[in-house]
């Protein structure tokens, strides 16, 4: 029998309050692969994003995280089986600096389901992978620019040791140069074994980095399949990505 | 006075600005990290000088003296995580008044506890073994102690800030002050997080009052005389800032000392004791700091906390079967002086039930439509009834003339009050509100010579033919009819719709034209005369009154009545207070822990029933419609 995938959704349902925004999402991830989820503008990327952290409080369907049902687990639950989440807006703690930032995500080493360990992070290593950061050490995240502050959540997040991160529009509203940075980032990440899920909306970054997409419209699936297929079929595109 | 008197006032006043600070920093903790305000703060304090006091004199020495401080802080550490684990845990996610109203109820409740178990005497505790003497300063003795107190504060402040800039658990508490949420995505159990924070904040509590023993005695009174200076110190410091804390409690502190170090001065021929304005000296200074900078000297602005906020079900106006039953309610009680000839009680018990109508509904017309949660309201009751009083008494005015002064007095005082509190929005709303009602509470206390100081004002009886009580039964139902029903057609009008428009959403209600702090403004000044009413018919039912009226008590008393009816309906005050006044006539005489139960009746309103009586009677009649 295969391993189990590092994410795995079934069914997920999903409220704000009384409102239902999500239907009957299905999706997986497996172990170093990177998966786009697309759609417009609240189509119910980010929404996902948080039922699977178990951020919203109703919701419904069954979630495995290497096998293991987290469904009804607490955020920080979710987090201490090695799911990492990086929001859409970052969130920073700006009245922490950026090593305290780091701090406050660290997490115990981990292992994955095969018992291989998983990527350990430090500061230092993490300067490694962002040297903007190494220089801002002592810099309240208050006072960071927009790309700064998403190299600072993400490597938050890694001091988690994530086996399986979430990254909400990782590229939104930010310089060239960093998004390119980034991208080499998830390259590296996957390399490493990690499942990631990544919310797009730029066609063309979710091409670079991933290897599958699943496209969202009113909070349900209405395509999936591979980057490939993707850039052929300029139908799905112009129904589910354009304006 | 004289310089040196000015100064060794000053010094004096850091010695009181350390038991301030203890408090104020561990409240201060507690809110930056849990959003809840913690009432309940003031009873950490008094149990520390209490269990500090019991642990000196059975113990004895140095060691029952010092060791019991430490003991003390801890035990009341440990009350601090109990409480949070038992109560708080469950209301972390009620809206803000029903965490104010629960941490409130817990103090009614402890303060009863400490009743029961260390009886009503005041206790006093042994002076401090090694520091009984005293220093010459400036020429005055200072005793030893005070000047140790001088010092543990900052010692204190010091030792906080190394934790929370050096710990790990430092750095969370501020990244959870910041957003608890995403640390809980990072992995941080933020329960046991809220536990320590709560038990750090018990503990320092503990501390304060427990250091205070040799000073004060332990007192049942000063859990809400310490918690009010604390919150002001929070507010004027910054919530959240233990820093800020420290600043505003020897800013506090030193205004007070001062005023007593001016004392009697000439100014322009009229002699003014400043000490007597020590009682305002710190609500003016809050109210100057809340104005010009809402968030507090060295605090942050208040960040909405990110969480699914329920929505509330739109007021209706009233069903066909309502307005039958309500008509219905009124011919009963207008014809309730004939039906109830043999028992003359049950038309006094009914006044105080039409006082508590008028005065309920009037606080549910800003709380429930406006989502102002004013905690003084007592505020306008009070001037009301002092209104109407002091037109009797300076001016012998008759009984219609005195009761058309009361609404003219609430009105002007929350005109002006009105003003400052819409520019503020929840906990700062209600400690400001509470702030204005300790002012207005102290300057009818103090000026003797107008008001009667605590004697009050007796002798205030209504003209024939009001003096026989069927027919002042009559005239105080007329009134309530008529300001209940009035404030139902303002809400169902499009002042009311704008009401509600700039509470569930101001920026979208500006943006369609709405100028919602002057709705808002207009709607306190209404439901602030109509309270008002309430005070003057309050007035000449009991023929006498005192700043009770106005007390901190009589505010919640008012908050407790809506709560129990529900916010969310337009007759929920009524039934409220309708059933607060009724069950606090039986019980208050049958039990001497009315302040326990009364605690208690909140603490399930909080927790089992959060939409009140009718909200629960709606549900279970929605139930029991659909088959």
């Amino acid at each position: 029998m295969s391993a189990p995938p590092g994410l795995a959704v079934e069914h997920l349902d999903a409220w704000y309050g009384a409102a239902q925004v999500l239907y009957d999402v299905t999706f997986t991830v497996g172990r170093g692969e990177v998966v786009a989820l697309m759609g417009r503008n609240g189509a119910g990327k980010s929404t996902t994003m948080k039922a699977v952290m178990g951020l919203l409080a109703r919701r419904r369907g069954v979630v495995r995280l290497n096998g293991r049902d987290i469904s009804g687990l607490k955020p920080f639950e979710i987090a201490r089986l090695g799911m990492g989440y990086t929001p859409e807006d970052r969130r920073i703690f700006s009245e922490l600096t950026v090593l305290e930032n780091l701090d406050a995500g660290r997490q115990p080493p981990r292992h994955f389901a095969d018992g291989t360990p998983a990527p350990l992070w430090t500061p230092e290593t993490l300067f490694r992978l962002f040297p903007n950061l190494a220089e801002l050490r002592d810099r309240p995240g208050g006072r960071m620019s927009g790309g700064e502050q998403q190299m600072l959540t993400i490597a938050r997040t890694l001091m988690g040791n994530p086996l399986v991160v979430l990254l909400d529009e990782p590229s939104e509203g930010i310089a060239p140069v960093i998004v390119e940075q980034i991208a080499d980032t998830i390259v590296e990440l996957k390399k490493r074994g990690l499942s990631i899920l990544l919310s797009e909306q730029n066609a063309a970054f979710a091409q670079i980095v991933s290897d599958r997409a699943y496209m969202l419209e009113k909070g349900q699936i209405r395509w999936a399949g591979t980057m490939a297929e993707l850039a052929d079929n300029t139908d799905v595109q112009r129904n589910y990505l354009t304006l | 006075m004289n310089w040196e008197g000015l100064a060794f006032q000053a010094v004096d006043g850091l010695a009181s600005a350390s038991g301030l600070f203890f408090v104020a920093a561990g409240l201060s903790l507690i809110f930056g990290v849990t959003r809840i305000i913690n009432i309940a703060h003031g009873s950490l304090y008094m149990l520390g000088t209490y269990i500090a006091v019991s642990l000196a004199s059975a113990i004895g020495g140095p060691l029952g003296f010092w060791g019991g401080v430490a003991a003390t802080a801890i035990i009341v550490g440990v009350i601090g995580a109990l409480i949070e684990i038992v109560l708080l845990r469950r209301i972390y996610s009620a809206p803000e008044l029903f965490q104010l109203l629960a941490t409130f109820a817990l103090l009614l409740v402890i303060n009863d506890a400490a009743l029961w178990l260390w009886g009503p005497q005041d206790l006093l505790g042994p002076r401090a073994p090694g520091l009984r003497g005293s220093l010459e300063i400036l020429g005055r003795h200072m005793p030893s102690y005070d000047a140790f107190l001088i010092v543990i504060a900052p010692v204190v402040l010091c030792v906080l800030h190394i934790v929370f800039v050096r710990s790990r658990f430092g750095r969370l508490v501020r990244a959870a002050t910041e957003d608890r949420d995403m640390l809980g995505a990072l992995g941080v159990n933020q329960s046991v997080l809220f536990t320590a924070v709560f038990a750090l904040g018990a503990f320092l509590a503990g501390l304060g009052g427990a250091l205070q023993m040799p000073r004060e005695p332990a007192s049942l009174g000063t859990d809400l005389t310490v918690i009010t200076d604390a919150f002001v110190v929070v507010v004027v410091g910054g919530m959240g800032s233990i820093v800020g804390s420290y600043v505003a409690a020897v800013i506090i502190a030193e205004v007070k000392a001062l005023c007593i170090g001016i004392g009697l001065v000439a100014l322009g021929g009229v002699s003014v004791n400043f000490s007597k304005f020590t009682l305002i000296a710190e609500f003016l200074v809050m109210a100057v700091v809340l104005v010009a900078r809402p968030q507090g000297l060295l605090g942050r602005p208040q960040i909405a906390v990110r969480g699914e906020a329920a929505l509330e079900a739109p007021i209706r106006s009233a069903s066909r079967t309502l307005t039958v039953f309500g008509i219905a309610v009124l011919v009963i009680l207008a014809a309730l002086p004939f039906l109830a000839r043999s028992s003359p009680y049950t038309l006094v018990l009914g006044v105080d039930v039409l006082i508590a109508v008028l005065f309920a509904t009037s606080l549910h017309f800003i709380m429930g439509p406006g989502g102002m949660h004013s905690f003084g309201h007592a505020a306008y009751f009070g001037l009301g009834a002092y209104g109407a009083a002091l037109a009797v008494r300076w001016f012998a005015a008759p009984m219609g003339l005195a009761l058309a002064a009361a609404p003219v007095a609430a009105a002007l005082g929350a005109l002006l009050f009105g003003w400052f509190a819409v520019r503020l929005s929840g906990v700062y709303l209600a400690m400001l509100t509470l702030a204005f009602a300790q002012i207005i509470w102290s300057i009818i206390y103090q000026w003797q010579d107008l008001t009667g100081g605590s004697n009050g004002v007796l002798g205030i009886w209504p003209n024939p033919p009001f003096d026989r009580l069927p027919v002042f039964f009559l005239l105080s139902l007329a009134l309530v009819a008529a300001g209940v029903v009035l404030m139902r057609r303002i809400l169902l009008a499009p002042f009311g719709y704008a009401m509600r428009a700039g509470r569930d959403s101001p920026l979208r209600a500006e943006a369609i034209g709405i100028d919602v702090k002057k709705v808002h403004w207009l709607a306190f000044a209404v439901a602030g005369t109509v309270c008002g009413v309430a005070g003057g018919i309050f007035a000449f039912a009991k023929g006498s009154i005192s700043p009770e009226t106005i007390s901190i008590d009589h505010s919640v008393n008012g908050l407790v009545m809506v709560l129990l009816g529900g916010l969310g309906t337009l007759s929920g005050p009524i039934v409220g207070a309708s059933v607060f006044a009724i069950l606090q006539d039986f019980v208050m005489q049958e039990t001497e822990y009315w302040h326990a139960l009364l605690g208690g009746i909140i603490l399930v309103l909080v927790l089992a029933f959060p939409s009140g009586l009718v909200g629960g009677f709606l549900r279970i009649a929605a139930r029991w419609r659909r088959p």
